[in-house]
């Protein structure tokens, strides 16, 4: 608990209730949590594409991206894949069970960047987890921007992450979503396009590439593929946002192990622009 | 290795420095005076290994000739291994190691550049309590030392020391030149005042400018510090990672006797018979170990020896560059001494110089 003594430790996770959680396809699961201190909720500010430390006491600690937006304070919204020790324990949990945060992290999206221009996010699977925080937000904020095209593609109909929410979303006016899988397989009733996720740069109208930024989030292997398509549209490699996965220790740029060139993934990044990776290897 | 001049203690603006003379049969005296000011540490020898460590007697600290402890200071101030936390049903509490007040003797000019190389990352915003705690607990009495064939700290300039000590002291054999280097230095001497001489004679400073060419001649290797991070640019894609790649075993040594290496992992640990309570621990650990970069799921951002090689040597030689204004290595030549299948920035910058691998 925070004493006068522990306040300045960086390192403090802070108890956190989970308010709610459903699954969203097989082995992911979505979590809202609130901070247990009340004040905490409502003073826990963050950026689109930051993320949080978050612990399950006995199991560890390790890095979720915030899939929430800040412009619907009050709550943090995780999206989370099973896939090890930390995970399996978090999917033990019932809503009302603690767990425990600290951040938020890293330095988010270049929000101010992005302002008045049109936005392209790209998703690749579970890359839509962090990309589903500034969705929200330009949204939210929806003046500030110009036209927002959301780009997603998962390997089949069963893998779409958010599938009611994301569906429903096509119902305004004010955002074109183009949805893909990799293979249709026997879903008969998907509508939408079939093939990886570049298939869907076709159906972009015409864009002003100075004024168009593009965040992407994916698997390694997608942002190779994803990128040429933006340069093909001559979007500036300055406005081409991509964020990272590493692991990660601490989140402070202590524990080593995240670094990259001269870089720490997680206070330098989680997001970089495309003009980054040729400027420091091993990005992506 | 020698202070050629001493910065004032920033925190302490209206300190002058000073440097003063100490015959060297006073040293016993003034080491046993040190018990005030808190524990004596220093160089000595546990199981047949040189180490830091609690000073018992002060006859058996090691503090003349070519000697180096396996470990550097690093240890003192970044634990291998100590509680972060504690938890239970209620959460976690910090558990602040206890640090007691420390005094350590006997720290070469390259330990005390090491020591502030970690300052730059624990200490800069948000600093680590944990560290904090340790180093402002830890007062540094700094020795000259001669150089052995692996010393490199003349080639990384890391052989003088400006700051980051309390007390320095020069060995001109039958007395030492003692610089001041904070405000809890000239405490140190204030309490011993009759030991000290504050005529520093013309013969004084002739000796000093002798002992520093003597020990300037006594440097037998040398590497090309200055133009390695150029060099390293230039060969991120060298064959001769991959022949290094092929020896290296990952066997982290190097990393473990880094005086600069600070990475660490964090881990949970269950009380014996709790499945509620328990300790988080921070252990070191090193990029030279497989799993460094590996993510839940199963991906390895760095699953070749080859990526780890030049990730530690980009640190050492490199990129420490970007982010605190040069590379990190300080010529201790532990990796030297240590490598068993002999990896270190002297093969390795050489290597990189002549772009061929060693025969």
């Amino acid at each position: 608990m925070q004493t006068a003594d522990t306040a300045d430790n960086p390192f403090q996770p802070e108890p956190a209730r989970i308010v709610r959680h459903y699954n969203l396809i097989k082995d992911h699961r979505f979590f809202q949590v609130r901070f247990v201190d009340m004040a905490r909720a409502m003073s826990f500010t963050y950026n689109p594409g930051q993320f949080i430390m978050l612990s399950v006491p006995g199991v560890g600690e390790a890095p979720f991206s915030i899939s929430s937006t800040p412009s619907r304070p009050g709550i943090l919204e995780l999206g989370i894949r099973k896939v090890g020790r930390l995970t399996d324990a978090l999917f033990q949990k019932k809503d009302n069970d603690i767990v425990y945060i600290r951040g938020p992290y890293g330095n988010g999206f270049k929000i101010d960047q992005m302002r008045g221009k049109d936005i392209i996010i790209v998703a690749g699977g579970l890359g839509v987890i962090p990309l589903r925080s500034i969705l929200y937000y330009v949204l939210d904020n929806r003046d500030q921007f110009g036209r927002l095209f959301f780009l997603y593609g998962a390997r089949n109909p069963d893998e779409i992450l958010f599938k009611d929410e994301f569906f429903q979303l096509k119902e305004r006016e004010d955002i074109e979503c183009l949805y893909t899988v990799d293979r249709v397989g026997d879903h008969k009733d998907w509508s939408e396009h079939e093939g990886v996720v570049t298939t869907l740069f076709q159906y972009l109208p015409e864009m002003d590439p100075k004024r168009t930024n593009a965040v992407v989030c994916g698997p390694p292997v997608m942002y190779k593929f994803v990128i040429q398509e933006l340069l093909k549209l001559e979007v500036p490699k300055n406005q081409i946002q991509m964020t990272l996965e590493r692991r990660m220790k601490c989140g402070v740029g202590k524990c080593g192990h995240c670094v990259l060139d001269h870089l720490y993934t997680c206070i330098d990044g989680p997001v970089f622009t495309y003009w980054d990776t040729l400027h420091f290897r091993e990005l992506i | 290795m020698t202070p050629v001049h001493t910065t004032p203690d920033t925190q302490d603006p209206v300190f002058t420095v000073r440097i003063l003379k100490m015959k060297s049969e006073f040293l016993k005296g003034f080491l046993e005076s040190l018990e005030k000011f808190g524990k004596l540490y220093g160089p000595v020898v546990r199981n047949g290994v040189l180490k830091y460590d609690e000073v018992h007697d002060v006859d058996e600290v090691v503090l003349t000739g070519d000697w180096h402890t396996l470990l550097p200071l690093k240890k003192l101030v970044h634990p291998t291994r100590f509680d972060m936390f504690r938890f239970d049903n209620d959460g976690f509490t910090t558990d602040y190691p206890v640090v007691e007040k420390r005094v350590v003797v006997g720290v070469h000019p390259c330990e005390i550049h090491g020591l502030l190389r970690l300052d730059d990352v624990f200490l800069q915003d948000p600093v680590d309590p944990y560290y904090e705690r340790a180093r402002a607990n830890t007062a540094i009495i700094g020795f000259s030392c001669l150089p052995d064939e692996a010393c490199l700290c003349k080639s990384t300039g890391t052989d003088i020391v400006e700051e980051g000590f309390d007390l320095f002291f020069v060995d001109l054999e039958d007395y030492y030149l003692v610089w001041v280097g904070s405000s809890l230095g000239h405490d140190m001497v204030l309490e011993n005042e009759e030991y000290f001489d504050e005529d520093v004679l013309h013969e004084d400073i002739e000796r000093y400018i002798q002992w520093r060419a003597k020990r300037d001649s006594m440097f037998v290797t040398s590497f090309e510090f200055k133009n390695m991070p150029d060099l390293m640019e230039l060969s991120y894609n060298s064959d001769i990672w991959d022949y290094f790649a092929e020896k290296c075993i990952s066997c982290g040594q190097c990393t473990m006797v880094c005086p600069t290496c600070n990475c660490y992992n964090v881990v949970d640990i269950l009380d014996v018979n709790s499945e509620t309570t328990g300790r988080r621990e921070r252990v070191w650990d090193s990029c030279m170990f497989v799993d460094y970069s590996l993510v839940a799921g199963g991906h390895n951002f760095r699953g070749s020896r080859a990526d780890r090689l030049k990730l530690w040597y980009t640190h050492k030689l490199r990129a420490f560059g970007g982010e605190y204004g040069k590379p990190s290595c300080v010529g201790c030549g532990r990796c030297v001494r240590t490598c068993p299948v002999d990896i270190n920035v002297l093969t390795v910058s050489r290597a990189l110089l002549q772009q061929e691998v060693p025969s």
